[in-house]
């Protein structure tokens, strides 16, 4: 019972982070109709941005990870938008799909060149020792991630249905052109969802960094997985990006714990084709209408 | 005119000069991942490769040449490699140095075999050498050879009954788990969870928590760096409180700095150290290494050096840039260190390619791999 339960929360924890990176799915989904994949890239970035900080610039640990978290809500957020998204944009989702596709190899092959192929230590945000919970013994760092992820998901949902720019972002992603017309600033909306996601990358990347380890190509299988959490769980729905995660990481470990550790990176695109198959919304999405 | 004279007659000089420089240069190739999943070992390979050369080229070259390198990165990709191995020989190289993962030497060794071209490789999956190719030599000992020293620590020192395995399920991974598996069984120790993991995986939860709940007194570690730090990360988190012994990558200096103080009190049968600096050649090799790299050299770094030192000296043992005669030189051959310095210890290879040496047991103590014992050359 107790390996059950270790097994449970660690992929929780694990499951909490891919979620923060599903819901940046949902969100460019629903603010720009579109898919962002260089979405692993922007959460395997800002950790070399702390790296910079904390090796290079001779920066403490915080203040790399409060500057390693502006700068990716500026470059992987603003700059990302007005170079990237909207020029290409009114070209059609395909072609800006594709670039995403592009910026994503640029970004890889940028950190290569810059910090290196080997992967990079990165420092742990939290203290890694081992607790006791209900008879499992788990890390305080698992525990922490999973309670920042879902304070951040509760947060971010209170955002968007109770504040005021919550609620435009809502109007700007159902109806742009009646949201404009009741004197919604449309293109600012937008601008917020792209920013919000690029923080939440950031923040998935401070999370996760510590045990992956800083490496050029960790953004790969985590915008894969993450991608796909954002399907199994519904597409045009914060909660259910946040129960795709969460399932994918659950059912990653206890897979892995319980049958076998040697097919588990199927696991994901098993559970993609059955979701596909038996409600192709996804778990929590809704047929028609967008929501954010 | 005579413009177009002087600029005619100073192209044709520099082209002279150059094919001349390059009709003299003993050419060598360094295969290598200095890219993907083996870049810790790749880049390391590589820079004791340059130490090495520097000094070779200092000490005169081979047979009077200078010696000129050129790199191939394999991407960690076993095609790649092969590409990369026809390139270089394309490329007129006597000698072929790499490469390190077992999966990529397999594959690539068949070409440098097929052209008679000697090549050193750090793998050390058994089957590389049970092949029949006479060409192909280690840079360090097997894990048919190595992973049996570790034995007496398993019955002797831990005492253990009941063990489990972790390991990376590659070429590499698989080999030294076979052999590991064959030898606990002559020992009479029971393995009692086997635990394989994917090359590149990040996310160790649920091997840890197999291992935890195994009963195993002792877990084998047999994976390669950037998997053997992500491991020993877990493994703290899950407070894994048996004794974490493997072979050559547990205790690297990579895997350390990356695993930070989770890699502390891992143990690991390593062929060469840098840390056994009580050895004069090694100690010399470690200091220019931190001089140059401002790192620490893992074990792949020595055997890259030694691997270009055995083709200088072995070349001159022949007398001439010959490949089928380099093969049939290296047949039983000893390089003792008295002799040979650069060898750093006393190396012998059979006539399969496999090489023995005195080893190391290492532990990680403050953060440092730290010398604990000496295995005898087996």
């Amino acid at each position: 019972m107790s390996q059950f339960l270790q097994v449970l929360l660690s992929g929780l924890a694990t499951g909490s982070i891919y979620a923060l990176v599903a819901i940046g799915f949902t969100l460019v989904w629903q603010a720009a109709q579109t898919v962002n994949f260089a979405q692993g890239e922007f959460v395997m970035v800002p950790a070399f941005f702390v790296l910079v900080g904390t090796n290079i610039l001779g920066f403490p640990l915080a203040l790399s990870l409060g500057l390693a978290l502006l700068l990716a809500i500026a470059l992987l957020g603003a700059v990302f938008k007005k170079l990237v998204v909207d020029p290409i944009l009114p070209s059609g989702g395909i072609s800006l799909i594709i670039a995403t596709m592009a910026l994503g190899i640029l970004l890889r092959e940028s950190v290569k060149e810059f910090y290196g192929a080997e992967a990079q230590p990165f420092p742990a945000m939290f203290p890694t020792n081992p607790i006791n919970v209900f008879g499992a013994v788990v890390s305080m760092q698992d525990m922490l991630n999973l309670l920042i992820s879902l304070a951040v998901v509760v947060v971010l949902t209170l955002f968007l249905n109770r504040t005021r720019t919550g609620r435009s972002m809502q109007a700007a992603a159902q109806n742009p052109a009646v949201a404009e017309i009741l004197g919604v600033n449309v293109k600012r909306m937008v601008m917020y969802a792209f920013l919000i996601n690029a923080a939440l990358a950031a923040l998935a990347s401070f999370l996760i960094t510590p045990v992956y380890l800083a490496k050029f190509s960790n953004g790969e299988t985590l915008g894969l997985v993450a991608f796909i959490a954002a399907i199994v769980g519904g597409f045009n729905q914060i909660r259910g990006a946040l129960v795709g995660g969460l399932l994918i990481g659950v059912l990653d470990n206890l897979v892995a714990t319980y049958v076998t550790a040697e097919y588990r990176a199927a696991l994901p695109l098993i559970l993609l084709i059955f979701i596909i198959l038996v409600r192709p919304q996804g778990i929590m999405g809704t047929s028609e209408g967008r929501a954010v | 005119m005579n413009r177009r004279v002087i600029l005619a007659l100073s192209a044709a000089l520099l082209m002279g000069a150059t094919a001349v420089q390059a009709q003299d240069a003993a050419k060598i190739a360094m295969v290598a991942e200095l890219s993907g999943a083996g870049a810790p070992a790749g880049t390391n390979w590589r820079d004791g490769i340059k130490i090495a050369i520097e000094e070779i080229n200092a000490a005169g070259g081979i047979l009077g040449k200078q010696v000129e390198v050129s790199e191939y990165d394999t991407q960690t990709d076993p095609q790649v490699s092969r590409a990369m191995v026809q390139k270089a020989i394309d490329e007129g190289a006597f000698a072929i140095l790499g490469t390190i993962y077992s999966g990529s030497t397999l594959v690539n060794m068949l070409v440098a075999q097929q052209n008679e071209i000697p090549q050193f490789v750090g793998s050390e999956a058994p089957t590389i050498v049970q092949k029949g190719n006479p060409f192909v030599f280690r840079t360090s000992s097997g894990s048919q050879k190595g992973v049996p020293a570790l034995v007496p620590y398993f019955t002797d020192t831990l005492k253990a009954k009941k063990v489990a395995v972790a390991w990376v399920n590659n070429e590499f991974g698989k080999g030294g788990r076979d052999v590991f598996t064959a030898e606990m069984e002559k020992a009479g120790i029971e393995i009692v969870t086997d635990v394989p993991s994917e090359q590149g995986a990040t996310d160790y939860a649920s091997d840890v928590s197999k291992l935890k709940e195994s009963g195993a007194e002792a877990v084998f570690v047999y994976m390669n760096q950037e998997e053997a730090a992500r491991f020993l990360i877990e493994a703290k988190k899950q407070g894994l409180s048996m004794p974490l012994v493997g072979e050559v990558t547990l205790t690297e200096a990579k895997v350390i700095e990356l695993a930070g103080g989770a890699a502390e009190g891992a143990i690991a049968h390593v062929g060469v150290t840098a840390t056994a600096t009580d050895i004069p050649g090694i100690a010399e090799f470690n200091e220019k290494f931190v001089a140059q790299f401002k790192r620490n050299p893992t074990h792949d770094a020595i055997k890259g050096y030694i691997g270009a030192w055995a083709t200088k000296y072995v070349t001159e043992k022949v007398g001439e840039f010959d490949g089928a005669k380099f093969a049939e030189t290296m047949k039983n051959l000893c390089l003792p260190v008295a002799e040979y310095p650069k060898m750093l210890l006393d190396t012998c290879w059979d006539e399969t390619g496999e090489m023995s040496r005195p080893s190391f047991m290492v532990q990680v103590k403050d953060g440092k791999p730290v010398v604990i014992g000496t295995v005898p050359a087996n």
